[in-house]
């Protein structure tokens, strides 16, 4: 059997991010959403926000461990599979890579101790710090892994030596033309895949007549963030699809299926982009609405995929679809966010089953969002590993096939045992529901032992505390 | 190029390296240790007196890989392709080990998995930082600047017994650990086990030093040459003079000294290496002068760190200090 070792390397690759991006899409939003309710607790002192605090902490502590152990892989991951890659613009992405370690990493890791184990160990107001500053280092990560994808994307600030990429300016490097879009883009994905997480415990527990009171809270606050957020976030996405109209039109071309840059761009709802031929098939379309939507003109042209021969182009299908997808979600989330709140006015936002029904059932939604999202962003930057610099097929390491392939097997493997056990012990979590008793902000915490987040969780539900 | 750069940054990521293995290594040993207490009430008492702290632990290997592809993106690019499969091993590895940390507190009928993905985590995790080492002594075959050797360069006898030697090193230092955090009948058995564990890294480290100039000419050439074997000689009769005073604490039932004896250990085997090959990061080819990246990637990041690595050490420290003292058995479940 011949063995492609780029296209074996991709699919590591691409099967160890994918899995990874899933829980840092979570965890900086439910980090954020803990700081929030922890705060409430203060300000308010009412026992629910702190029950509900402690009850996502659990979550977050189980999501946020494979969070970790999924990234460090990956650290490790352009050195093992990308060496050329390494070897072209380590001097560029490194040191966005090494301060993304200095500025988030530990921040996250030390003060999530604090933050699992401290609740009796600390008084109130530093266990909100501790929780304030795991969230914002979820951030700092953001922006530093961001900055580099984006500099992969939109390249500036650079100038090439012998084939090696140099760094010239590094406040354009950060603050590359596409870093701000992705950046927005991003973390407004993650609020809002978190919300409705959020979203969808809430009405699991109003439908089971459960933890009724922490059940309203969460409803309400997800409802109202969603009905904000959604809407802003097609704002976002929108502006940062005209900024890669600008910079990457090749794969704005492939996000289209316009092929033709000669003639204005039909938004296709329905296609099968054919590579070969260089056209859609079976394609039900609305005339000019792609030329609307990019130039904001309907007679208004982009270049087209023919307008680079077939080695530049990305793969068409794949980019196509996933952006559907992700422009497909994105409405459903306003469409949610406008009908709870018109319930929520209505005052039956708690009563109505047609809408919590779904509700309970649509936590996957901005995940699958987010990446359906890295999916156009990323197939749609290929060939390119860095746009323009260095191509995915010559990036890879001088490593034989079998063992890319071995591994990529034991990946699947233990991810897959992982992740399994991972959503089976999060929805055991979720079952048992905010419990035990809150203890009040004023209280001084009592010394005790550490305890792990989910260990309590399984005490309680032992029925041993 | 400023020829100052590159020792920077190899001197931090050297202690970087330095404190992972250190702090992950009593972490690790915890798990390495797991088939030697039997209890659960025992195996969940040691767990606790690293679970606030593992996360961070972790995150210095990061530094260190991170830190490799920050400065000498050229040493990141050939290493890490020279030892793919243990790498990704150990990665694994720690996957499990990771994970298992929450897993096992959740899981019900399923825990007795999660402790032995624990154990097995952390001995493999260790086992191949150790086959990483013994493939570096060995050498690495480099042809105009990209890895050209095989799969399997890395997989000899020697880098599996420096393997076995980290898991033991790291068990000790696990062991030790245990007599600052805990009492009672763990602190004991701990006491016990420390004992057997020091004799048994003496021993390996002894292997390894005999060992290693017969695997490389090049260590062989150096240590055996003057200037080096001035440096060289009192290392050893350091090492002994280190592991004597860690014997006696273990003895008179010290529960501080005894775990910074074997960091001592550690560190002077660490020291060893570092005399043995500076100033190559991929040895035996290329010098940190070879791999290293521009200076203006080097400065970049240099500014982060002389800002950000004080305020790291701080908040690690206090972390540390908030989880102090003895964690009781049973403490939990009144």
């Amino acid at each position: 059997m011949d063995l492609d070792p780029v296209l074996l390397a991709r699919l590591q690759f691409a099967f160890t991010v994918t899995f990874h991006i899933i829980f840092p899409a979570f965890t900086i939003g439910l980090s954020a959403y803990i700081a929030t309710l922890e705060v409430m607790w203060l300000r308010t002192g009412r026992a629910h926000y702190h029950l509900l605090a402690r009850f996502w902490t659990k979550i977050f502590a189980v999501s946020f461990a494979m969070g970790v152990v999924s990234g460090i892989v990956l650290s490790y991951q352009f050195g093992t599979n990308w060496s050329r890659f390494s070897m072209v613009v380590g001097n560029v992405v490194g040191p966005l890579i090494g301060y993304e370690v200095l500025t988030a990493f530990f921040l996250e890791a030390t003060f999530l101790g604090v933050m699992l184990f401290g609740w009796n160990r600390v008084p109130p107001w530093l266990h909100v710090l501790a929780t304030i500053v795991v969230a914002a280092g979820t951030l700092f990560s953001a922006f530093w892994i961001l900055a580099a994808n984006s500099w992969m994307q939109t390249p500036v600030g650079h100038e090439i030596r012998d084939g090696i990429v140099v760094p010239v300016d590094w406040l354009a490097i950060v603050f590359n033309p596409s870093f701000p879009y992705r950046l927005a883009h991003m973390v407004t994905a993650a609020y809002l895949t978190t919300s409705f997480v959020v979203l969808a415990v809430g009405a699991r527990y109003l439908l089971a007549g459960r933890h009724l009171d922490e059940a309203r809270t969460m409803l309400r606050m997800a409802v109202g963030f969603i009905v904000i957020v959604a809407p802003l976030q097609a704002l976002i996405g929108d502006l940062h699809g005209l900024n890669t109209a600008k910079h990457q039109p090749i794969k704005v071309a492939a996000m289209e299926g316009h092929w033709d840059g000669s003639e204005p761009g039909d938004f296709h709802i329905v296609a099968w982009p054919n590579e070969k031929a260089e056209r859609n098939d079976f394609a039900i379309s609305i005339p000019k609405v792609a030329s609307l939507l990019i130039t904001h003109d309907p007679n208004g042209l982009f270049p087209g995929l023919k307008s680079v021969p077939p080695s530049d182009r990305p793969p068409v299908t794949l980019v196509f679809y996933a952006f559907r997808l992700m422009v497909l979600i994105g409405f459903a989330m306003i469409g949610t966010g406008l009908v709870g709140t018109w319930l929520w006015w209505r005052g039956r936002l708690f009563e109505a089953r047609w809408f919590l029904r779904p509700a309970a059932n649509v936590w996957w939604a901005g995940f699958v969002a987010v990446i359906a999202g890295w999916v156009v962003t990323e197939s749609g930057r290929q060939p390119w590993l860095a746009h323009g610099i260095l191509r995915t097929a010559d990036a890879v390491s001088p490593v034989p096939a079998g063992s890319v392939l071995a591994t990529l097997v034991l990946f699947v493997v233990v991810y897959g045992i992982i992740f399994s056990m991972g959503i089976y012990y999060i929805n055991r979590l979720i079952h048992m529901g905010p419990m035990g008793h809150s203890i009040l902000p004023s209280e001084r915490g009592l010394p005790s032992r550490p305890l792990s987040a989910a260990e309590e969780a399984a005490r309680e539900a032992l029925g041993r505390d | 190029m400023e020829w100052y750069l590159p020792v920077i940054w190899a001197a931090l990521i050297g202690v970087a390296v330095a404190l992972y293995v250190i702090l992950d290594g009593f972490d690790l040993g915890i798990g390495i240790l797991f088939p030697a207490f039997r209890e659960e009430r025992h195996r969940d008492l040691m767990v606790n007196t690293v679970a606030p702290f593992w996360d961070g632990n972790e995150t210095w290997l990061v530094l260190g890989g991170g830190g490799l592809l920050v400065a000498f993106p050229q040493a990141y690019a050939v290493l890490m392709p020279a030892m793919y499969l243990p790498i990704i091993l150990m990665l694994l590895a720690l996957v499990f080990r990771g994970v298992a940390f929450e897993f096992r507190w959740v899981a019900r009928t399923s825990k007795v998995w999660w402790d032995r993905a624990f154990w097995l985590g952390s001995t493999l995790a260790g086992f191949f930082q150790g086959v990483i080492l013994g493939g570096l002594i060995q050498g690495i075959t480099v042809t105009n600047g990209q890895f050209a050797g095989g799969a399997f360069d890395w997989a000899t006898r020697f880098s599996a017994m420096c393997g076995v030697a980290v898991v033991v090193g790291y068990a000790l230092l696990g062991a030790t650990w245990l007599l600052i955090r805990t009492e009672g009948e763990v602190s004991d058995r701990a006491r016990e086990l420390a004992k057997w564990l020091l004799l048994a890294v003496l021993g390996f480290m002894g292997l390894v030093s005999l060992w290693t100039p017969i695997a490389s000419e090049r260590i062989a050439q150096r240590w055996f040459s003057r200037p080096s074997i001035l440096y060289l000689w009192p290392v050893p009769l350091v090492t002994a003079l280190v592991a004597w005073a860690c014997w006696r604490w273990l003895e008179t039932g010290r529960e501080v000294l005894p775990f910074l004896a074997a960091i001592g250990l550690f560190l002077l085997g660490y020291l060893g290496l570092v005399i043995s090959w500076f100033p190559y990061l991929v040895p035996p080819s290329l010098t940190i002068w070879d791999t290293a990246a521009v200076p203006a990637s080097q400065i970049f990041v240099l500014i982060g760190v002389a800002f950000l690595l004080p305020i790291i050490v701080g908040y690690f420290v206090f972390v540390y200090w908030l989880f102090r003292g003895k964690v009781r058995e049973g403490e939990g479940y009144h």
